[in-house]
């Protein structure tokens, strides 16, 4: 698997006269990227024996990406690589990041010591010290601004929100100083600051550990927003991000820890502006991000079934978004179908969908549907939990009202 | 003024995490008279309106017998032996020099804001130049220092030079933060200044976290001489914001080398800190985390920089975090916005008496440290400075268009790729600062 963007170093602060075709910003030509990230795509995203495949009823296909991701090109070796599930590729990746950089620490509760909440530390303060894995008092928000001092003072910190909920507490360091201080300081500090942790709707947690903090978040300028979804993208946004001298918040989901998946053992870094196409196609547009790729993916075998041709775009980049994958994606089908964790209200859909009306409404045939959650807390219920959020069967209909 | 352990060990009953309110402190039950049922709704004790007594040194149990020597200073006098002065001439001339260049530079902004060369919240630092002077002048370039909105002084206190603080507050392109901070928010690299906040509190975790890094430093990165120390400058209002708790919680548990400096001017624009606080003794909240809580008079600048030396030398050799709480006072309102009605003006004099400046500048006569005509060269210089100041940052261009976008991110990568495939900040507009983000 061939190597994709490589995170650059140091990036000097940016000023008037730096030219922007320097070396500092070499990117690769455009058209290679997102061919060689479908090629990529293919082999990774086949169904996995390792869970029980049973006829799909609602509930159980939650976890089983058994979607096939498309009919292209299999003539990528399958067999070399290693075979890990997302929390242990996200690990993967951090360690290899602390390898690389001694500046790299993490901190948060229960990092250290218990190895995590949802184990992605698991083994990394026996290897590297209690200093260097912090296990913080419960305090978010004044360990994420001590997170951000150190950044700003030379390391480069992981703070992991033990739920993303959390970090509501934090939101005062979060929205005040990780994201304003490189400009208030005139560009002197910089904050290569990760925050990270899962979110997103569980197995009846009840509202408070369901939320979804994207959308909360994604207002605030100066900080970069993905999701990951796979092993293999979480490992690589995991390592961009820790290697990105901007500061970034990366959502995992909490249903989504255990999936299993062949990434290479070559080291890659993937790219924290891009999205990524999941299964090309002809005739409508689903952006998704986050375990609503999963249900999209469930989704669209059904309709291939019925003889629709969707096209899945993983947008990964939550903040900025991916205009250019999007917009020619859109250009080419016409249909755009929206379908997200979020809240219906200020979520991340209406944020896409606001950015692709006002740039592509020409070459839109029919009105962005966007299917996100019920503006509800979740309920506790399993049953009344299941109704807040997008169903694949939901996904469908929208589908075939769409191409109509 | 000789100073030995001794004066320390001193069987002086210290009041360790004792409320006042249970029961009265040992030798000071004066000051503490419980009201019975408050007439208003605040802290039954008294406010101090007698001179400042001797500053008790809270230490834990555990760590008593290892402090080292520390101050003694009776009765809030300055108490001399003809052998040893708490300073010599040229400690004494450089302080004087930058309490003169606070005082002076608070006094030019107020000028400049009301002939509108300046906008927005100013806050003026006049009456605290003790506070600032006493630390600042013991600390290394590589030191760190957070303040809050009432920086300007922190910032020249620490080495910025005044042309740099005063044209960031006319909002040029030449101050220290390029004119996207203003008054509230001022940084340097260079001398190790990490603002500037506009929020009460929000500073300290920053603060922390600096700390945190010259620990990990020194343990980690096993680096040489990592022993920078940060201090973190706060009010009294902030200490009844968790963020603070938090924090030294988080500073004793990890022995973080920083001190917590409280710039207790009573007052929080209109609140005064017996209607805001339970217990008014701040310092004695630093004995309940584990670490010493200090208190001194913030009005006398040898007293603050013998604690600070103190503090300080305790941060640098890794035995932990400092309490300290300065009594001072603010001479103007807390802003320039602020009418000031709320404030006795005859406690306004109590304090204008005790104007750190003066009483500086008695020690120096006093101890014949100085002459009158060496201190009014010091002040003349000062005035030349900051003319200079006011004419550079006159004259100093306003930030262009074209730097709107620029320090958004430290990488511009961040503001994502446009519907044409390139990315965002390559778009010829961006440099312009019109370029649709």
């Amino acid at each position: 698997m061939a190597t994709l963007f490589q995170g650059v170093g140091a990036v000097t602060p940016f000023s008037a006269s730096t030219s922007l075709h320097s070396n500092k910003l070499h990117l690769p030509p455009r058209k290679s990227l997102s061919l060689s990230e479908s090629r990529g795509a293919i082999f990774v995203h086949r169904s996995d024996a390792r869970l029980n495949l049973k006829p799909a009823t609602p509930k159980q296909d939650l976890l089983i990406p058994n979607a096939i991701a498309t009919k292209g090109d299999t003539s990528t070796p399958t067999k070399s690589g290693h075979e890990l599930l997302l929390f242990e590729a996200l690990r993967e990746g951090l360690e290899e990041e602390m390898e690389r950089d001694p500046r790299v620490c993490v901190m948060g509760e229960d990092v250290g010591h218990y190895g995590g909440s949802y184990k992605v530390t698991k083994g990394l303060a026996e290897k590297y010290g209690d200093l260097r894995v912090l296990d913080t008092p419960i305090a978010e928000n004044s360990f994420t601004g001590m997170g951000i001092g150190a950044a700003m003072t030379g390391l480069r910190p992981i703070v992991e929100g033990m739920n993303m909920g959390f970090l509501l507490l934090a939101f005062n360091q979060i929205s005040n100083n990780c994201g304003m201080l490189h400009y208030t300081s005139g560009g002197q500090f910089t904050i290569p600051i990760v925050i990270r942790g899962p979110g997103g709707v569980g197995r009846q947690l009840g509202a408070e550990h369901s939320q979804r903090l994207e959308s909360y978040f994604q207002s605030i300028p100066g900080i970069q927003m993905v999701a990951c979804s796979t092993p293999y993208n979480a490992k690589g946004l995991m390592k961009a991000a820790i290697r990105s001298e901007n500061p970034v918040i990366l959502f995992e989901h909490v249903l989504l820890y255990n999936l299993k998946e062949r990434i290479p053992d070559e080291e890659y870094v993937l790219s924290l502006e891009e999205a990524e196409m999941v299964r090309p196609g002809e005739h409508v547009t689903i952006l998704t991000y986050s375990r609503m790729r999963y249900h999209v993916m469930q989704a669209a075998k059904t309709l291939v079934n019925k003889g629709y041709d969707p096209e899945v775009i993983d947008i990964r980049s939550l903040k900025p978004f991916d205009l250019y994958t999007i917009g020619r994606s859109v250009k080419k089908t016409h249909r755009v179908l929206i379908v997200e964790e979020c809240m219906r209200t200020g979520g991340i859909g209406a944020s896409l969908t606001a950015a692709i009306t006002e740039n592509f409404h020409d070459y839109l045939d029919a009105p962005i549907v966007c299917l996100s959650s019920q503006d509800v807390p979740t309920p506790y219920a399993g049953t009344l939990e299941e109704w807040t959020v997008v169903q694949p069967a939901q996904i469908v209909t929208a589908v075939e009202q769409l191409c109509q | 003024m000789s100073f030995s352990a001794t004066n320390f060990a001193q069987p002086r009953p210290v009041p360790v995490g004792v409320r006042s309110n249970e029961k009265p402190l040992s030798s000071d039950a004066s000051r503490f008279r419980f009201r019975g049922p408050p007439s208003f709704l605040g802290s039954p004790h008294s406010l101090r309106f007698k001179p400042i007594p001797p500053f008790k040194l809270a230490i834990p149990h555990s760590q008593r017998s290892a402090a080292s020597s520390v101050t003694h200073i009776a009765n809030g006098k300055m108490v001399k032996s003809s052998a040893n002065l708490l300073i010599t001439k040229e400690e004494g001339l450089e302080l004087y020099e930058d309490m003169i260049l606070g005082r002076f530079f608070e006094d030019m902004c107020a000028q400049m804001y009301y002939r509108g060369k300046m906008f927005g919240f100013v806050h003026l630092y006049n009456g605290q130049e003790a506070v600032s002077t006493g630390f600042f002048k013991l600390l290394k370039k590589e030191d760190t220092v957070v303040s809050t909105y009432r920086d300007h002084v922190h910032a020249l206190s620490k080495g910025v030079p005044a042309r740099a603080v005063m044209s960031e507050l006319f909002g040029k392109a030449t101050g220290c933060c390029r004119g996207q901070g203003g008054s509230m928010h001022m940084f340097s690299k260079e001398h190790n200044v990490i603002g500037g906040f506009a929020f009460i509190g929000e500073g300290i975790p920053v603060a922390t976290g600096a700390a945190f890094s010259s620990k990990y430093r020194r343990e980690v990165l096993k680096e040489a001489g990592a022993d920078q120390v940060t201090l973190a400058f706060f009010g009294d209002g902030t200490c009844n914001n968790g963020q603070f708790y938090e924090c030294l919680n988080m500073a004793a548990l990890w022995k973080l080398p920083i001190i917590f400096v409280v710039e207790n001017n009573l007052w929080a624009i209109g609140m005064s800190h017996l209607r805001a606080t339970s217990d008014p003794e701040i310092w004695k909240k630093g004995p309940a985390f584990g670490m010493p809580g200090v208190h001194v008079d913030g009005m006398d600048v040898l007293k603050v920089r013998e604690v600070a030396k103190e503090a300080i030398e305790r941060a640098r050799r890794g035995d932990g975090p400092t309490l300290v709480e300065c009594e001072t006072y603010r001479f103007r309102g807390h802003s320039l916005a602020d009418p000031d009605e709320l404030r006795d003006p005859a406690e306004k004099a109590r304090y204008a008496a005790r104007d750190p400046i003066s009483a500086l500048k008695k020690y120096l006569f006093e101890n014949k440290l100085a002459s009158e005509q060496e201190l009014k060269s010091i002040e003349k210089k000062i005035d030349e400075v900051l003319d200079d100041a006011v004419e550079y940052s006159d004259e100093s261009p306003l930030p262009p268009r074209s730097q709107l976008l620029e320090n958004v991110f430290a990488d511009p990568k961040g503001f994502g790729i446009g519907p044409d495939g390139k990315y965002r900040c390559e778009d010829p507009k961006f440099t312009q600062g019109t370029a649709h983000v």
